[in-house]
């Protein structure tokens, strides 16, 4: 089973929603993550046939399905609200897409109801109205009744965004182990990076209705091709720093490291820092070391968020371990290990090194 | 200005019920005061309740002393303006056994249980066909709400030329072009389909607009959901629609209970009550008693009854719709 979604546009009210879009989705799960409005639901709503795009083909087994109605296609849809039948129980909500589906026996429902209700923890709960269940337990429902009928395509469009702290990690966690075996192609969006590099799977980045990079998670979150790439993969956000060139060396805000690769006097730079890289404890020798002034602490209790005003009104954020407490306006250094530092071309177009491994992605 | 009567009506309740409230509110926000022993803030302060005496005079002058008086007529007997006689329950008693009464009261309820039978579910499968988006919206909106905003009595001048079968276009078009004999001032069923049709044309539009204000809050992924499951378009509207209409609809089945039961204005434009008694509903005869007759007495009475089942109806209809949605 492959989807291929051949130079898919989509453009509404003179806005351009997606912009040739090129993908080979195969069997099993593929992430695709963006932040808000990047076009992921609506990638998801053209390859589930409930938009049919301005131009392009979708491709489910080479067959051309573009203008085949959502009726007559084989997807299940999950959506950020959860979306069930509300005069319906939990046990009719799971079987009314088998019923409702001419290819499936008709009495192999009640076993197959149960079979998923067991797999997503609603035995106890078939009973029950919607209205009558937590928000975990409706999404529960709603993810049973995609799951109950088996389908080419499973979309499921940011699952777990609308759901608490706890209950989003345990479910991504079940999520996890039951997309291992699944057949048919999986397509999950989301916007959280921590979410996408749980699943591990082959994955998508999207941006402003475009594809900025396709491939293996972790590696893209330890080489991001783009700035745009190490941005949407980075929570908290990534810290951004100008540099120059200069004789061998990279030269930040007074400080200096040397160049991973030859690069031509004078040419300037953007320095990308996670947040958790940055230590204001002291660096190991080679350190970058750029004077501060603390802004604001924000304190999460498994981190405190340094808030830093760097000479020449540059903010950066320091990720620190565990609760701390600081005064706004003191003075302090902020330490960045040069081989945490992502150097990228002025414009942000392309990464040119990672200090650490000196990987040039595009040659 | 039937509703903002209803409204007023139930007025005095609400007011006594609230007034002491805030007086004691007032009370409860001083007592952790009370530790610090503070002689000046122990006075138990009741100037809350010069907040309330707007409400309390204006509820009194429009809706309490008025019932008030009526209640007082029914009561009485009154030979003149000076001359009359305290009578007790005798006046609710005739009433009570009156025949004429008792027809009306059918005749009302019949009347509201078709209006509700045919209204909702029009003014539902209206709602259901109305556009979503566009410019249709505005036309679509305009267009439904235009009999609501003509007068109760130009609807029946409007109805009562209408279906007249010489010159009126409704009335001709059933007699020469269905060949159907149709005479509403001689024929009493003629008479009774022609009030029905008029309310239906009047106040369909209402439930319509309610029902279509709770349709568009339903949000679109619904819809979808149902597309992908290959669910028809009845079980959309009856799994998916309809229970989330279940607030708006409450709401409509009220009012146009109210409403159809208090009916007055059109058909005593369009029949007069007539022909004989088919259309003398129940607002019909007691204006008759009240204002033709000048039975104070009698008026009162029946004024009080009429308003006491008016309000047993309603609270049994709200207990009822809201009591299912469980």
């Amino acid at each position: 089973m492959t989807v291929i979604l051949d130079g898919i546009s989509v453009r509404q009210r003179g806005e351009t929603w997606l912009d040739d879009i090129n993908l080979e989705l195969p069997d099993g799960m593929t992430t695709v993550l963006g932040p808000m409005t990047a076009g992921k639901t609506t990638l998801m709503r053209v390859v589930g046939g409930l938009l049919t795009p301005g131009a392009g083909r979708v491709l489910v087994n080479g067959k051309d399905v573009t203008r085949i109605s959502v009726r007559k296609r084989s997807v299940a849809f999950v959506y950020q609200q959860f979306i069930n039948y509300p005069s319906l129980t939990v046990y009719e909500n799971i079987a009314s897409p088998l019923r409702l589906d001419p290819r499936h026996r008709r009495d192999g429902v009640d076993r197959r109801v149960r079979e998923v209700a067991e797999l997503m923890g609603l035995t106890g709960l078939l009973g029950r109205r919607p209205a009558e269940l937590s928000g975990g337990q409706q999404q529960r429902t709603a993810i049973a009744r995609a799951l109950a009928r088996p389908v080419d395509v499973l979309l499921l469009d940011e699952p777990l965004a609308n759901l608490d702290f706890k209950l989003r990690e345990q479910l991504r966690a079940d999520l996890k182990s039951m997309f291992a075996d699944s057949s048919g192609v999986v397509l999950y969006s989301t916007a959280d990076p921590n979410e996408a590099l749980t699943f591990a799977a082959p994955t998508v980045v999207l941006g402003e209705g475009r594809v900025r990079h396709v491939g293996d998670v972790a590696a893209m979150y330890d080489h991001p091709p783009t700035l745009a790439v190490a941005a949407t993969l980075s929570d908290p956000p990534l810290n951004l720093l100008p540099g120059v060139v200069q004789d061998g060396r990279i030269e930040v805000l007074g400080a200096s490291f040397p160049a991973p690769r030859a690069h031509a006097s004078g040419r300037t730079v953007l320095l990308g820092v996670r947040p958790h890289q940055v230590t204001i404890a002291g660096g190991g020798p080679g350190a970058l070391e750029l004077p501060a002034e603390i802004r604001l602490a924000e304190v999460t209790g498994s981190a405190t968020f340094l808030h830093l005003l760097l000479q020449g009104g540059r903010h950066l954020v320091a990720q620190l371990a565990g609760t701390r407490q600081f005064t706004p306006g003191e003075r302090t250094v902020a330490y960045v290990d040069p081989a945490h530092v992502f150097v990228f071309d002025e414009d942000g177009g392309r990464l040119l090194a990672t200090s650490a491994a000196e990987v040039d992605l595009h040659g | 200005m039937r509703l903002a009567r209803a409204a007023r009506r139930k007025g005095p309740g609400v007011s006594e019920e609230s007034a002491p409230r805030a007086g004691g509110e007032v009370a409860v926000a001083e007592a952790p005061a009370e530790d610090e022993r503070r002689p000046v803030l122990k006075r138990k302060d009741n100037r809350a309740w010069w907040l309330v005496l707007p409400v309390v005079v204006s509820v009194a002058f429009t809706a309490v002393i008025p019932l008030m008086t009526v209640v007082n007529f029914s009561v009485q007997d009154v030979f003149g303006p000076n001359d009359r006689v305290f009578v007790g329950l005798e006046w609710f008693r005739s009433v009570a056994r009156d025949p004429e009464v008792r027809a009306a009261l059918v005749r009302t309820l019949l009347f509201s249980a078709q209006v509700l039978l045919l209204e909702i579910p029009l003014g539902v499968a209206l709602a259901v066909c109305m556009p979503r988006r566009g410019v249709q919206v505005s036309v679509a909106l305009v267009l439904v709400a235009l009999p609501l905003l003509i007068p109760w009595n130009v609807v029946g001048t409007i109805w009562q030329i209408f279906a007249r079968g010489d010159i009126g276009l409704g009335g001709w078009t059933i007699n020469n072009v269905l060949g159907v004999n149709f005479n509403y001032t001689l024929d009493s069923t003629d008479a009774w389909i022609t009030v029905l049709v008029m309310d239906v044309w009047h106040w369909t539009p209402l439930v319509a607009l309610l029902a279509y204000a709770g349709l568009r809050s339903i949000p679109e992924p619904y819809f979808q959901a149902a597309q992908i499951d290959g669910a028809s378009a009845w079980s959309t509207f009856r799994h998916i629609q309809l229970p989330r209409l279940r607030g708006v609809l409450t709401i409509a089945i009220l009012l146009r209970f109210m409403d159809s039961f208090m009916i007055y204005t059109e058909p005593f434009v369009v029949t007069g009550g007539g022909p004989g008694n088919a259309t003398s509903f129940l607002s019909i005869l007691l204006s008759k008693i009240a204002v033709g007759q000048f039975d104070l007495g009698p008026a009162g009475a029946f004024s009080l009854l009429y308003f006491l089942i008016v309000q047993i109806l309603c609270y049994v209809f709200f207990t009822v719709l809201t009591r299912s949605g469980r």
